[in-house]
């Protein structure tokens, strides 16, 4: 059994590379990230699961970070905000959300990325009833969500063709 | 190149979206302490003792009481009623007490369950009706925050000669802001070097004023800069005031940065919410569908403290008839106290309610008035400052906060329209009264209209110097006006111009009589929801919702889309969901788990449409839009209901409980 005021070595990949962390096995994996790693794009809005602000992907799944020990990250591989671009090169998710306004004060926006991006790889041609249920883990308080889907559908469409362009019949 | 009308990127955009944005959380200073604050429990009182228990190791904190206060205990906004800490009596639960900071965050939090409080209570009042019967007197001599009359023509004769008398009470509840980022502050103090805070607010300014008076030092020693804002709804408007006085004071004692973020229980709790309120209409009408007369009593519950009462209440009198030409109108309206935290401001609402005969459908006009009520821009005497750059480019200085809304956007998009610029050319300065002039706070759906016409005129300003020294021709290129600002600098040094407001021509308003012209211009909207009401589980869904409105010109066609959608979402929120439970002045469900706000499974295709009337003193003919959407919708919903159901609803938030009441149907 793991003491749990004792830190504890965790081995993990966070953004594609491999990091060892001293941390208390059950601090936050949300708190890990921010204060120890310093990626602070990953957001918290409510500590208790509801918001969705602190989204990461662990080994492609969508979680809440807020709810996630940092012992079960032992092993795997963490994606946040901070690695959906390729350096400077954005992801398809971030640039339809410049351009249709899918961000306002900016606040749920990683997480909501986070979901679109994960979205849009388990499901590449969502209709609006599974972007509606692939989002509604995260809230927005600015944009009442009409942008937010825009920029889904758009990075969908651009996907696609990209796709189309790489694999012609 | 034209820019205004374009859908150009959010300035701020990139940063978003990759997480590169910095919010105060993300912020960590060198030997920074974390700061808590210790609240009272019950509603009213006097405080008897206080005491340290448990096992912890209080002489490592730093602890700050009222005594500890080097200036005067009240946030200074319109009246100096509210103490930062509680010195001996309690006006609301979760009235802060005590401060505590430390290096250690879990520790911290040990440390605040273990101080314990001896409070002696005092009989309370939560009710607007205990508070107008003045069952006990907590404010003042008579409860009474603010009240004003309105009379128009004589509302007393028409009664008899009208057709129909139509009466109602209308109530709306208190509505949480639930911005996504909750509210936060580091600061730095000390005698020596005066006070900087930084912090997640709307208003500088009013930050600034308020640590003037909480230390006694002179202007130039405090210095408010506001960091990215995660939301703020009217909800980070006069509360900032008070956390950032927090962090500063313990600051000030313990030598070292503070940093104070609320959990999303304490914000809840704590902070300011919509104000509740209740309507009595009672209209007289003809046979022929005219409005022959209107009495309106309108009381908002504005909680223990004034702050902002008598503004929110200022807007909902001038409001409260409509946009309905009407010749006799009486309307009286009142700010009572309650012991409840303190309610603040909030994008407004009003019910104006009209019916349309159609199943499920109804629809509101209204209208919403741009810019400070009355006499209030006159008042704040607002300035706006731009500065040229050796390279040509352009600095827009002001106090107006991007808070999501698109400020900085659609300030670069008037400066580069003004002086035929890239957009790409134009920066807009981070809010900090260091560095901007006062521009005023960024509320009342002000920024774009008055402010940004400011802007407009203070960037035309640099365009006449440079052109007064012979350094621009009429006809320019960016390459050409770069190499004008470059030879002016050179020869004369920094290239600045300053603008202040100036009431338009034709626009008078008389505090006395309260009668004139409130605002310079309005915005006009119709809404038209389309709802189905689940007759099993009496839930109610808006299925469709259209929006229509004339705001002037549109600056930027997706944000100010997303403003109206945005709105329109926590407006339907308001409608259905959002029921602020309420114990003894507390919010008791303080969470996102039973507090529950629209996800995108819940909100209708929001179709959204501008009518664009250039307005002649905004600039390039905008006038303001981010209140105009909470409006409408409650209306239009309630509207759309009736309809459906034939029950006339007169209270929200309409919880499925209230409807199967209101139809008389059985539950389970
Ligand atoms: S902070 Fe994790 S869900 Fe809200
Ligand atoms: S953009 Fe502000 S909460 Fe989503």
């Amino acid at each position: 059994m793991a003491d749990a005021s004792r830190k504890v070595e965790i081995n993990c990949k966070v953004n594609g590379e491999a990091r060892t962390l001293q941390v208390y096995p059950m601090a936050r994996l949300l708190d890990v990230l921010r204060e120890e790693l310093r990626l602070t794009g990953t957001k918290e809005g409510c500590g208790e699961g509801e918001c969705g602000a602190c989204s990461v992907l662990i080994d492609n799944v969508l979680v809440n970070s807020c709810l996630v020990p940092v012992l079960q990250a032992e092993g795997a591989e963490i994606k946040t905000i901070e690695g959906i671009a390729s350096g400077e090169q954005l992801h398809a998710v971030q640039e339809a959300f410049i351009a249709c306004g899918g961000a306002q004060c900016g606040i749920c926006t990683p997480g909501m990325v986070i979901a679109a991006v994960n979205l849009l790889e388990r499901t590449p041609n969502p209709s609006e009833a599974d972007i509606r249920t692939g989002l509604a883990g995260n809230l927005c308080r600015c944009t009442g969500y009409m942008k937010i889907f825009e920029a889904v559908v758009r990075a969908c469409q651009k996907q696609n063709s990209e796709a189309r362009i790489q694999n012609p019949e | 190149m034209q820019t205004i009308g374009r859908p150009v990127p959010r300035k701020e955009g990139r940063d978003k979206v990759t997480g590169q944005a910095r919010y105060v959380d993300d912020l960590i200073f060198p030997e920074m302490l974390y700061g808590a604050t210790v609240r009272s429990a019950v509603a009213r009182g006097r405080i008897k003792k206080i005491s340290f228990e448990g096992n912890i190791p209080w002489d490592e904190f730093t602890i700050v009481t009222a005594k500890d206060i080097p200036g005067e205990n009240c946030v200074a906004l319109i009246l100096l009623d509210q103490p930062y800490l509680a010195d001996e009596f309690i006006n609301h639960p979760e009235e802060p007490i005590l401060l505590l900071a430390h290096p250690d965050k879990h520790l911290l939090e040990e440390a605040r369950r273990n101080v314990q409080l001896e409070i002696e209570p005092l009989p309370a009042i939560f009710t607007l009706e205990d508070s107008l019967n003045r069952k006990e007197i907590i404010w003042g001599e008579d409860n009474l925050f603010k009240s004003y009359k309105v009379e128009k023509g004589n509302v007393d004769e028409v009664w008899q000669s009208a057709d129909f008398i139509i009466e109602g009470e209308y109530e709306t509840g208190a509505q949480e802001q639930l911005y996504i980022e909750n509210n936060g502050v580091i600061a730095i103090a000390s005698p020596e070097d005066g006070v900087t805070v930084w912090g997640s607010m709307q208003c500088p300014y009013y930050v600034h004023k308020a640590l003037l008076k909480l230390f006694g030092l002179p202007e130039d020693k405090i210095r408010v800069v506001q960091v990215e804002t995660g939301g703020g709804f009217g909800g980070k408007e006069e509360y900032p005031s008070m956390i950032a006085g927090h962090a500063a004071l313990l600051s000030w004692k313990s030598g070292r940065p503070v940093k104070i973020v609320y959990d999303r229980a304490e914000d809840m709790a704590s902070t300011t919410k919509r104000h509740p309120s209740w309507t009595k209409h009672r209209t007289a009408v003809s046979r022929d569908g005219k409005l022959l007369g209107m009495e309106i009593d309108f009381v908002i519950d504005g909680g223990a403290y004034a702050t902002l009462s008598a503004v929110v209440l200022s807007r909902g009198t001038i409001h409260a008839a409509g946009p309905y030409s009407c010749p006799n109108v009486r309307i009286k309206s009142r700010a009572v106290a309650t012991n409840a935290p303190p309610h603040g401001e909030e994008r407004f609402a009003e019910s104006n309610k009209t019916s349309r005969q159609k199943k499920g459908m109804g629809f509101a006009s209204f209208m919403h008035g741009a810019g400070f009520t009355g006499s209030g821009e006159k008042y704040l005497e607002s300035v706006v400052g731009a500065e040229a750059t050796a390279d040509g480019r352009v600095r827009i200085l002001a106090a107006s906060t991007e808070i999501g809304q698109g400020t900085n956007t659609i300030f670069a998009q008037i400066a580069a329209e003004a002086l035929r610029l890239d957009y790409d050319s134009i920066e807009v300065a981070k809010p900090d009264t260091g560095a901007v002039p006062n521009s005023g706070p960024t509320v009342a759906s002000r920024t774009c209209m008055i402010v940004g016409k400011l802007v407009e005129s203070a960037v035309l300003g640099l365009k006449q110097t440079l052109s007064g020294s012979g350094l621009l021709k009429e006809n320019y290129t960016q390459e050409d006006f770069r190499q004008a600002c470059r030879s002016y600098i050179e020869q004369h040094g920094a290239l600045k111009s300053y603008s202040k407001y100036k009431a338009p021509p034709g626009i008078n308003w008389d505090d006395e009589k309260y009668e004139g012209d409130a605002y310079g211009a309005y915005a006009w909207a119709v809404y038209v929801a389309e709802v189905t009401i689940d007759t099993v589980t009496y839930e109610a869904r808006v299925d469709d919702f259209v929006a229509v409105q004339e705001v002037g010109k549109v600056i930027h066609p997706i944000l100010a889309a997303g403003q109206i959608e945005g709105g329109v979402a926590q407006a339907i929120g308001y409608t259905l969901f959002e029921n602020v439970v309420w114990k003894d002045g507390r919010m008791i469900n303080n969470q996102m788990t039973n507090y529950i706000i629209p996800t995108a499974a819940d909100i209708p295709p929001i179709r959204v449409f501008f009518e664009e009337n250039p307005y002649a003193y905004g600039p390039a003919g905008a006038k303001g839009i981010g209140e105009l959407p909470m409006d409408g919708a409650a209306p239009a919903i309630l509207n759309a209901i009736e309809n459906a159901t034939g029950a006339s609803i007169n209270h929200i938030p309409l919880m499925p409980e209230s409807l199967i009441e209101a139809l008389g149907g059985e539950s389970g």
